[in-house]
């Protein structure tokens, strides 16, 4: 018996468990972690049946008519779910979105499951999703449209549906005024203004250099004018339609179409119309802004701001890190001093990061940022331009952030190219720049293309030092738009990470929040995985052709 | 017992004997022989000419006052046992060596009568003169094409017409142009050991250097790419001057006109290549071709 467990000891066998065991957790807690997020975040745009029954919260007391959602159910001890007056020394709760916050004040509620009596699903219970106050469930009662009141009318719902998609369509007319044609209109009339500022600030605000303004000015008043009275008959249209409703308890509620985005039955609809809305939901939350304090709506502003900001930074750390490790490796002489610096910088990528966030607001926002603002923007003063947080100073905190990683990659890609390879090019009369540019910095850039996966992994990542460097909670407008010069380095902007800690601990409606949270963060997690695997993809198309080469 | 004893001893008397003599008969062949390659090599044009050289890596002794002349479009050969220095000096030539640290020289090397250590000299000028093909076949990670091309390149000639000349007349030149026309474009890495040393030495030919140097260009190859080579080098000694490094006797015997022997960073002795091989004027140089060396 003993010499059997020592056999099986000397076997190795013990040893190839543990490290299997040790793959095999691994693996698990990535893969669990991932499930975990894509089953909690996904599962939100389902469209869920909509339950009608009866309530009461105490056996004697009289019930009353809820509609909504379930979304969580769980079992609890007495006690907490607050010694309610049915029997059992535990209590299965549900928690139910009832939605209709405007009315009730609040759109979640628990509700214990032995007051629910005569549950229901009527195909004509009807969820209208709202631009506020969240989702409102309830029956539809009539539509007045056009000054008609159409009440009962079998065609009532399909002319419902159509009004809104009418009404939408007149909504995204607004939207790309109001967004695109007026607030490119504001953001000349801002640099009109700062011109005259200039002009005065030079002493050379002569009438005729005024005139000039002036008569800008003016041309872009009329394009504005002509806006807002399209604007307006808009907004006339829009607002002289709208739907009654009643709700389960009884009371009748009137809705503007102006603030329906959609309503559905989702009772009534087939799989099919389900998995179809489903997408429809998820292709909004990928692409629209965020509405409700970032608790509805998309989050298209927070993912175009994280690959913005990441595209910024590789664009500036990729060039500074390969400079300086041909400098390194190449160039300086290999004494305590290089060997110095190796270690610092090697150091550098194990310093926290919120303390780049601090360097970062301290010396590029406040520094750098100010003295640019004092030599080249003197007309915006006292409203900073380059000295407060945006997209510029965000993108060059995180690359000083991840220079580290991209100089010890390059390092390692340099040391791998053979002398056989670069003494044949200097036989060739090169001089070393040529031979480092033609033949050298081609075969390290797989190397290269590693150390950038790694900063990018690491910089799509990074929540902490942006909250001090330019990343807020609503940016209202994105980094890139149509007015010149098209990108906009001194904005602030919006980050997935940072998106997931608002909404998730400073939003005002954690259960709506709760979902989002879930779901950003799949979306940021699959972000990062996307920019890694095409990284991976170039540089293992590149590695091929290099690979022969580097044996020799 | 004894008697066996004496037996031994006389023998080893006679052997003693026996190599004085032919001693003395070298140093008598000696002047002959000098004469005799010297008053070859007055026909001859100077190309590169070694004098008094010594090299030290980081103050260890690698070559030991060196004096040699190599003679214009003609093969030199360099043979002698590993370590004795034939890289070394070979890479004296291109400069290669400045890449080394703590690498320090005494002496001169003149190439067509200016010293290449001389400040005014610019290495890449030179590196461009001197061609070098390496021991093991070192094509850069590029198509066929842009390795021969790489030399027009850095010279800073674009124009593809030109180049498209140089490359078919390189490869030709380099007896690969048939074996390759079809895949300009491939990866030099695809080819054979065989085919990439051949491609090496179409790129150094690219340029058009004056001299072309090889350090064992054949070691790492099979005996049919061994035999290509050579041939291709017997038929480069027209145009350029070929010095080449090798260990194997046979090979510097069939392409060379001149070899050296070397022995621990000395040269022994410079010759014609026939007379080197059949009749050697010193005994140590006897002794590493007839393989009795070490
Ligand atoms: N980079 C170097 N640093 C120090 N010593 C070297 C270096 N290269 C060669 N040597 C020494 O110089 C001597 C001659 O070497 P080498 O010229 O390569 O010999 P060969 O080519 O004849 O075999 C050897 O003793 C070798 O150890
Ligand atoms: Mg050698």
């Amino acid at each position: 018996m003993q010499s059997k467990i020592k056999n099986w000891l000397d076997s190795g066998a013990p040893f190839v468990w543990l490290n299997a065991g040790a793959v095999s957790v691994s693996v698990v807690m990535v893969v669990g972690l991932i499930a975990l997020i894509a089953v909690r975040g996904l599962g939100h745009f389902w469209p869920s049946d909509i339950a009608v029954f009866d309530y009461a919260f105490a056996p004697d007391s009289e019930s009353s008519q809820l509609m909504g959602e379930f979304i969580d159910e769980e079992t609890v001890l007495r006690a907490r779910a607050g010694n309610p007056a049915y029997a059992g020394a535990t209590i299965k709760r549900h928690l139910l979105k009832t939605g209709n916050r405007d009315i009730s004040g609040l759109d979640f509620s628990w509700i214990l499951d032995a007051g629910i009596k005569h549950k229901t699903y009527p195909d004509d219970a009807m969820v209208v999703e709202r631009r506020e106050w969240g989702n409102f469930y309830g029956f539809l009662n009539s539509v007045q449209l056009d000054g008609h009141n159409l009440q009962n009318n079998a065609t009532l719902w399909a002319t419902l549906e159509q009004a809104i998609t009418q009404n939408n369509a007149v909504f995204d007319e607004i939207r790309y005024i109001e967004k695109n044609l007026i607030g490119g209109i504001n953001y000349k009339m801002e640099k009109l203004r700062l011109k005259e500022r200039e002009l005065v600030l030079k002493e050379e605000n002569t009438p005729v250099n005024l005139q000039a303004l002036i008569a800008q000015r003016e041309a872009l008043q009329l394009a504005y004018n002509s806006h807002t009275a399209t604007l307006e008959t808009l907004y006339a249209t829009l607002n002289s339609a709208s739907l009654t409703a009643t709700t389960a308890d009884g009371q009748a509620v009137s809705i503007a179409l102006s603030k329906v985005i959609r309503v559905y039955r989702p009772n009534a609809m087939s799989l099919p119309d389900k998995v179809l809305f489903y997408f429809e939901k998820f292709w909004e939350f990928l692409t629209d802004d965020p509405r409700e304090a970032n608790t509805e709506g998309g989050i298209f502003p927070a993912i175009f701001g994280t690959v913005l900001m990441v595209i910024i930074m590789a664009v500036i750390v990729t060039p500074f890190g390969v400079i300086a490790a041909v400098y390194l490796r190449e160039y300086a002489t290999q004494n305590l001093i290089t060997r110095l610096i190796r270690i610092a910088v090697n150091n550098l990528a194990g310093v926290p990061s919120v303390v780049y966030g601090v360097f970062g607001l301290g010396f590029f926002v406040y520094f750098l940022g100010g003295s640019i603002d004092q030599l080249f923007f003197p007309e915006s003063l006292p409203a900073p331009k380059f000295g407060t947080p945006g997209l510029l100073w965000a993108s060059l905190t995180l690359a000083i952030l991840t220079v580290p990683v991209v100089i010890v990659a390059t390092e390692e890609g340099l040391s791998r190219v053979p002398r056989a390879i670069r003494e044949g090019s200097l036989a060739l009369g090169a001089t070393k720049a040529e031979t480092l540019w033609r033949t050298v910095l081609p075969m390290t850039t797989p190397a290269m293309i590693t150390g950038l996966i790694l900063a990018v992994a690491r910089a799509a990542g990074e929540v902490a030092p942006l909250m001090l460097v330019g990343v807020v909670k609503l940016a209202p407008s994105l980094g890139v738009d149509g007015n010149a010069p098209f990108l906009h380095l001194d904005r602030k902007f919006m980050h997935l990470g940072f998106h997931i800690y608002d909404v998730g601990f400073q939003s005002p409606n954690v259960e709506a929040a709760q979902p989002l949270v879930y779901a950003t963060a799949l979306l940021l997690v699959v972000l990062i995985i996307i920019l890694n695997l095409t990284a991976i993809r170039i540089r293992n198309s590149l590695r091929e052709k290099y690979r022969a080469a580097e044996q020799t | 017992m004894a008697a066996e004893k004496i037996e031994k001893y006389a023998e080893d008397i006679a052997v003693t004997e026996s190599s004085t003599a032919t001693r003395t008969h070298a140093i008598d062949m000696n002047n002959i022989v000098d004469t005799a390659v010297d008053m070859k090599l007055a026909n001859e044009k100077t190309c590169i000419a070694v004098s008094n050289f010594s090299l030290f890596y980081s103050g260890k002794q690698a070559l030991k006052n060196i004096s040699l002349t190599i003679p214009e479009k003609r093969a030199t050969a360099f043979i002698g046992p590993s370590g004795c220095g034939k890289s070394t000096l070979l890479r004296c030539f291109n400069r290669m060596n400045d890449l080394i640290e703590g690498v320090t020289t005494a002496g001169n090397i003149k190439l067509e009568g200016n010293d290449i250590f001389d400040k005014s000299i610019n290495v890449a000028d030179l590196r461009r003169r001197v061609g070098m093909v390496f021991q093991k076949p070192n094509p850069f990670p590029k198509s066929i094409y842009e390795n021969v091309a790489y030399g027009l390149r850095i010279q800073g000639i674009k124009d593809r017409r030109t180049i498209d000349t140089v490359v078919e007349k390189s490869l030709r030149g380099a007896a690969l142009w048939d074996e390759v026309k079809d895949r300009l474009e491939d990866l030099a890495m695809g080819l054979s050991g065989g085919q990439q040393q051949r491609l090496v030495i179409a790129r150094a030919i690219a340029i058009e250097p004056e001299v072309i140097l090889l350090d064992e260009p054949a070691s790492a190859l099979d005996p049919v790419s061994t035999l290509k080579i050579e041939e291709l080098i017997y038929g480069l000694k027209d145009k350029y001057t070929i010095v080449i490094v090798t260990h194997n006797m046979q090979q510097a015997a069939r392409v060379s006109d001149y070899t050296t022997y070397m022995y621990m960073g000395e040269m022994i002795e410079f010759n014609d290549t026939s007379t080197l091989f059949t009749n050697p004027h010193k005994k140590m140089t006897e002794d590493y071709i007839t393989g009795r060396y070490g």
